[in-house]
C-alpha cells in the first residue's frame, strides 16, 4: 500500500574552530588538550576588569571562509553579547555576532547520491568566541577553560537539505573546503567542527515547511546521520499516527541511537544580545577584502574537475588525489616536473598515500619531495630501474629524503643494460637449465617465462627483462 | 612648616627632589593621619602599612643613589576599590568579591607604579560604583570630612572624603556617570573625569562598560593635570583607548582665561539647583569673565532626558558585566544542589539592594519585546545628548554649569528614594553619555558652609582645555585651600 511521501528539511549550524595562533580575544595559545587550566590567563577567564582585544586573523580566516562559499562579505560588521548563565562561561555572556555577520549568503555544493548536484545555500558566517568544558566527577564537578576563547566560527545553512544523506554531504563538502582554505583543522575528535541540526518534516505536496525540532550539540557526522535518519523516521510516525510534532530542543543518545528530549531550563533563553561596547566595531576596506580574495586557494571541486580534465584522471583518482591539497599539491608539482600526470597520479595515490596512511603522518611531515619522485618516475619510465627497485628507493626517500639518482647508484639498482653483461646471464641460464631450453624447444612457450625469470635472478633482479628476453628468443632461435 | 600630609604632589615632589623629605617620612605622616582620622570618617577599607613603607624605602634607596623613577617616586596614592592590583584583594565594596585576590595590575595603576608611585591603600566605593552616596558599600558608609553627617558623594566617596580630609594626596577613581565629579564638589575637591577611551580601562572592574572612565581626584588643579599626564594614553589591552598622544598638561595652565569662550548652558540653571550652589556657580562665572573669558549662552535640549537614558544604558551593560560573578571561578561561593542554585544563592547573598535593582532594571531593558522601547530608545537619546554638546562646542570651548543640583545631603536622607538619588545626577551623566571630559573644582560654600562645587565640561580630548579654564578661576579664587575642619590645626589631633 503506498502511503503519503514526506518531504524533509534539514538546517546546519556548524561551529568551526579556527586555526590562529592564539585565542581569539587575549594572547593565550589557541592549542587542543593541556592539563586542565593551563592555557588560561584573566582574560579569557573572564576575570574583572579584563578586556577583550580582537585577534585580526580570526577575522581574516572568517572572511576567507565567506569567500569561498561565495559570501557577501559585510564591510561593516560588529560584535554582540549574548547572555546566559552556564558554568563553562567564564563571564557568563558570550562574545558573538546577532546583526552583523562578517558573511552573508553563499553556497555549498553537494554531489547527490543518485548522480547530479546541489547547492546547499548559506544564511551567514559569524565569528564568536568558544567556552570552557564542564566535566563531572564523582561527586563534584570542574571546568577546564582552556577552550574558552578559541576562534569559533558558525556557519549557518538554509533548511535545503533534503535527506540525511544530504547533510552528511554537506557536512563532508564543508569539511574539504574549510581544510583547502586552510582555516580549521576540522579535527572532530579534538572538536574542531561540532553543530546543531534543525529538522523538520511535512507531506509532500505541502508549501509550508513543518515544525522543526533542534538536535545539539553534534560532534560526529556520522552521529548526524543516525540521528537524523532517526529524528526523521520518529517524525514521520508520529504524523502519520496523526500526532503533531513538538517544537523542542533534543540531543542524540548515540548509544541507546534515539533523540532525546533535553530538560526546558537547559535552553529556554532570552540572550538579551546587545552591541558589545568593549570592541569598536570592524570595519574592512575593499582593498583587504580584495587582497585576501587574491589569495584564496583553487576550490576542491574545481581543483578535481581540472584534474579530469587536464591530465585525464578517471573522476574517482582526482577525488582521492584533490580531497587534501598538499596531497593535491604534492600530486601537480610531481606531475609537472616529469611531464607525466597519469604516472604521477599513480605514485601517489598508491605509495605516497600508503606511507601516509602507515605512518599515520601528513604529506608535509614526509621527507620525499615532488622533485625526487619525479626524477624516480622519470628513471622508471627511461627504463633506468625496474619497478620493483624503485619501490625499493621510494621507501628510503619517503623515510631519509635525498635525491633520487644517488639512493639508486647508493644500491646499486640502476638496469644492467649492458650487452655483454646480459649475454653472459644468458649464457649461464641455459647452461644451467637444459630441460627448460629443452621444453622450449619442444613448443613449450611458457618455459621462456621461467628462463627470463631465471636470468633475473643471476642478475639479482637489475637485468632489463626487455633485452633478456631478446637475448634468450635468439639464442633459443 | 606645614604637616607633610597637607602638602600636594607637586609640592611633595619638589621637596623630596630638593631632599628635604624622604618618603618614608611622607608616608609616616598619611599613615599618621589615617590612624587619627579615618576611624570618624570611613575612607579607607584597608591600609597596607608595612608593604607601604617596604616600598616607601626602596623609593628612598632610589633617589639616594640617583636612581628615581620620577619627581612623583616615593609618593603615595590611594586607590579606589574597582581598581585591580595585583596581589591585593579588589572587592569594588561588594561582598560577592570576597576573597577575590587580582592576579594582575590595572593599566593605570601600573602607570602609576612605573613612576614610583606608592599604593596606599584602597578606597571605599558604592557597590559596584552603583550609587551617588558611598552609601551602597558593602563595607560602611563613608563620611564627609565636612560634616560627618554628610554624605561624601559617590560612588567615589571613599576617593574624595581621604583627599578633602588629608589622607591621601591624590586618589585614582572612576566615573560613570559622575561619579569622580560629584564627590569631588561634595567634598571639596578637584575631580577629573578624562574622555572616554583617554585612560585605559582595563584593571578597573566594569560597571557600565561604554561609560566608565578611570580619572583622578585632588587638591588642586596642578595634580589633576600632572597625574592625568601619567595615567591616560593608548594601551593595546583596552581597543576602546585612544590613540592620540599624551600632552604635558601642566604646559597649558595659565592664570587668565583670555580669548576663551565659555558656554552658559541654560538647561543647567533651572529649578531644583540649591540656591546656594546656583549662586556659588553664577559667581563663578563671573569671575571666569572677569579673567578675560568670553560668556556665551549655549543650549543642550536633550538634558532632560539624561537622566533615564543614562540609567538605561547603565544598567543593561551592568547586567552583563556583573553576570560573571557567579561563585564559579573566584570570590563568594554559597550553596546549592546544581550550578542553577548556586548561582541564585551566591548572588542573593553576594550583592546588595541597589546592586540588585539595577542588574534587575538592565535585565528587563534587554529582554525580548522590550529592547527597542528602552534600550535602543536611549541609545537615540544618548546620540542627541551627543550631538548637542558637538553643536554648542561649535561655538565655545568649555561649558559651565553646576557638578551636581545640591551639595552634600544628610547620610540615610536618600536610601529609601533611589528615584530622587538618580535625579541629583543630572549634570554628571551628560558627559559620560556623550564620551566628553569634565572637571569639578571647588567654588564656594552653601550657607551652612557644605562645598560647592563648579563643572566645567569639554569636548573630547578637550582636557587641555578645561584644565586650563579651571586652573585660572582656582588660582584667582581661595576656595581650593580651605580645609575641612577636623583637618585643620583646630580640628581631632
Amino acid at each position: 500500500m503506498k502511503k503519503v511521501d514526506y518531504l524533509v528539511n534539514i538546517g546546519l549550524e556548524t561551529h568551526v574552530q579556527l586555526k590562529t595562533r592564539s585565542k581569539i580575544f587575549c594572547g593565550c595559545r589557541n592549542v587542543f588538550g593541556g592539563e586542565p587550566n593551563t592555557h588560561v590567563c584573566p582574560v579569557c577567564l573572564g576575570y574583572p576588569g579584563t578586556l577583550p582585544v580582537l585577534n585580526e586573523e580570526a577575522v581574516r580566516l572568517t572572511v576567507i571562509t565567506g569567500l569561498m562559499l561565495g559570501s557577501r562579505i559585510n564591510l561593516f560588521s560588529k560584535f554582540d553579547r549574548k547572555s546566559y548563565f552556564y558554568p563553562d562561561m567564564p563571564k557568563n555572556y558570550q562574545i558573538s555576532q546577532y546583526d552583523k555577520p562578517f558573511c552573508v549568503g553563499g553556497g555549498v555544493e553537494i554531489d547527490l547520491e543518485g548522480g547530479g548536484r546541489k547547492v546547499i545555500g548559506i544564511t551567514r558566517i559569524h565569528l564568536e568566541e568558544d567556552v570552557g568544558k564542564s566535566m563531572h566527577f564523582e561527586s563534584s564537578s570542574g571546568v577546564d577553560f582552556n577552550r574558552a576563547g578559541t576562534p569559533l566560527m558558525e556557519i549557518v545553512s538554509e533548511p535545503e537539505m533534503e535527506s540525511p544523506e544530504e547533510a552528511y554531504a554537506y557536512l563532508q563538502a564543508l569539511k574539504e573546503i574549510l581544510l583547502y582554505a586552510g582555516v580549521s583543522d576540522c579535527n572532530l575528535e579534538e572538536g574542531n567542527m561540532r553543530c546543531d541540526i534543525n529538522c523538520s518534516v511535512r507531506p509532500a505536496g505541502s508549501e509550508q515547511l513543518g515544525t522543526k525540532t533542534e538536535i545539539k550539540n553534534m560532534n560526529t557526522f556520522h552521529g548526524v546521520l543516525h540521528a537524523l535518519r532517526y529524528e526523521v523516521r520518529r517524525q514521520i510516525d508520529i504524523l502519520e499516527k496523526g500526532g503533531r510534532i513538538e517544537q523542542e530542543t533534543l540531543r542524540w543518545d548515540d548509544r541507546a541511537g534515539v533523540t532525546v528530549a533535553m530538560r526546558s531550563k537547559e535552553y529556554a533563553h532570552d540572550y538579551r544580545y546587545f552591541p558589545e561596547p568593549d570592541l569598536p566595531p570592524v570595519r574592512l576596506t575593499e582593498e583587504t577584502v580584495a587582497a585576501w580574495r587574491a589569495e584564496l586557494p583553487e576550490m576542491p571541486r574545481a581543483r578535481r574537475e581540472r584534474f579530469v580534465r587536464n591530465y585525464g584522471l578517471p573522476e574517482y583518482d582526482a577525488g582521492v588525489l584533490s580531497a587534501d591539497r598538499a596531497v593535491a599539491d604534492f600530486f601537480e608539482e610531481t606531475a609537472r616536473l616529469c611531464g607525466q600526470p597519469k604516472a604521477a597520479s599513480n605514485w601517489v595515490m598508491t605509495e605516497v598515500l600508503r606511507v601516509i596512511s602507515e605512518k599515520g603522518l601528513e604529506i608535509t611531515a614526509l621527507k620525499i619531495t615532488p622533485r625526487a619522485l619525479a626524477d624516480l618516475i622519470g628513471m622508471v619510465v627511461e627504463g633506468k630501474i625496474n619497478t620493483t627497485a624503485a619501490k625499493e628507493v621510494f621507501d628510503v626517500l619517503a623515510v631519509r629524503g635525498g635525491e633520487a639518482r644517488a639512493v639508486v647508484e647508493e644500491r646499486g639498482l640502476l638496469q644492467v643494460r649492458d650487452a655483454a653483461a646480459i649475454e653472459e646471464y644468458v649464457l649461464a641460464a641455459i647452461a644451467d637449465n637444459p630441460k627448460s631450453v629443452d621444453d622450449y624447444r619442444k613448443g613449450k612457450k611458457a618455459a621462456l617465462q621461467y628462463l627470463v625469470g631465471q636470468v633475473m635472478r643471476k642478475s639479482r633482479g637489475k637485468a632489463d627483462p626487455q633485452l633478456v628476453l631478446e637475448e634468450l628468443r635468439r639464442r633459443l632461435g | 612648616m606645614s604637616e607633610l600630609y597637607s602638602l600636594t604632589v607637586r609640592d611633595l615632589a619638589d621637596r623630596m627632589g630638593r631632599g628635604e623629605c624622604s618618603s618614608v617620612e611622607v608616608v609616616n605622616s598619611l599613615l599618621e593621619r589615617i590612624e587619627n582620622l579615618d576611624g570618624e570618617i570611613g575612607a579607607y577599607l584597608s591600609v597596607d602599612k608595612e608593604r607601604a613603607l617596604d616600598e616607601a624605602r626602596a623609593s628612598d634607596r632610589r633617589r639616594e643613589t640617583g636612581q628615581g623613577l620620577s619627581p612623583l617616586d616615593g609618593i603615595p596614592i590611594g586607590v579606589k576599590d574597582i581598581f585591580n592590583v595585583a596581589g591585593e584583594e579588589c572587592r569594588c565594596g561588594s561582598r560577592i568579591l570576597e576573597g577575590y585576590v587580582a592576579p594582575y595590575d590595572a593599566t593605570a595603576v601600573a602607570r602609576l607604579r612605573a613612576k614610583g608611585m606608592i599604593l596606599l591603600g584602597r578606597l571605599n566605593m558604592d557597590e559596584f560604583a552603583m550609587g551617588s552616596s558611598t552609601e551602597n558599600s558593602a563595607y560602611g558608609v563613608t563620611r564627609n570630612p565636612w560634616n560627618r553627617n554628610l554624605v561624601p558623594g559617590g560612588s567615589s566617596g571613599g576617593s574624595a572624603a581621604a583627599v578633602s580630609a588629608d589622607m591621601a594626596f591624590a586618589s585614582l577613581a572612576t566615573d560613570t556617570g559622575g561619579s569622580i565629579r560629584q564627590p569631588a564638589a561634595f567634598c571639596g575637591c578637584v575631580g577629573l573625569k578624562p574622555t572616554y577611551g583617554r585612560v585605559s580601562r582595563y584593571g578597573l572592574t566594569a560597571y557600565a562598560s561604554s561609560l566608565d572612565q578611570a580619572g583622578v581626584i585632588t587638591k588642586d588643579v596642578g595634580d589633576a593635570a600632572l597625574l592625568l599626564g601619567v595615567i591616560a594614553g593608548h594601551d593595546p589591552a583596552d581597543a576602546t583607548s585612544l590613540a592620540a598622544e599624551v600632552p604635558d598638561y601642566l604646559q597649558c595652565l595659565r592664570t587668565d582665561l583670555k580669548g576663551v569662550r565659555i558656554g552658559y548652558p541654560r538647561e543647567y540653571f533651572v529649578e531644583g539647583v540649591e540656591k546656594d550652589v546656583a549662586r556659588s556657580v553664577q559667581g563663578a562665572i563671573e569671575e571666569c569673565r572677569r579673567l578675560g573669558a568670553e560668556v556665551i549662552e549655549v543650549s543642550l535640549p536633550h538634558t532632560e532626558y539624561a537622566v533615564a537614558a543614562y540609567y538605561i544604558i547603565a544598567t543593561a551593560e551592568a547586567s552583563a558585566n556583573l553576570a560573571r560573578f557567579d561563585g564559579v571561578r573566584y570570590g563568594l561561593r554559597a550553596g546549592g544542589r546544581d550550578p542553577l542554585e548556586m548561582y541564585a544563592e551566591t548572588r542573593a547573598a553576594g550583592f546588595g539592594r541597589e546592586v540588585k535593582r539595577r542588574i534587575i532594571l538592565g535585565t528587563y531593558v534587554l529582554s525580548s519585546g522590550y529592547y527597542d522601547a528602552y534600550y535602543l530608545r536611549a541609545q537615540k537619546v544618548r546620540s542627541l545628548i551627543r550631538a548637542d554638546f558637538q553643536e554648542a562646542f561649535k561655538v565655545c570651548d568649555v561649558i559651565l554649569a553646576p557638578t551636581a543640583p545640591g551639595a552634600a545631603f544628610a547620610v540615610g536622607e536618600r536610601t529609601q528614594d533611589p528615584l530622587r538619588m538618580y535625579l541629583g545626577d543630572i549634570f554628571t551623566v551628560t558627559a559620560n553619555l556623550a564620551g566628553i571630559c569634565g572637571i569639578s573644582v571647588p567654588c564656594g560654600f552653601t550657607d551652612d558652609g557644605r562645598p560647592v562645587g563648579l563643572q566645567i565640561l569639554g569636548p573630547a580630548m578637550g582636557e587641555e582645555k578645561i584644565l586650563r579654564t579651571a586652573y585660572a578661576y582656582e588660582q584667582a579664587t581661595p576656595w581650593h585651600t580651605r580645609r575641612p575642619p577636623i583637618a585643620g590645626k583646630e580640628g581631632v589631633e
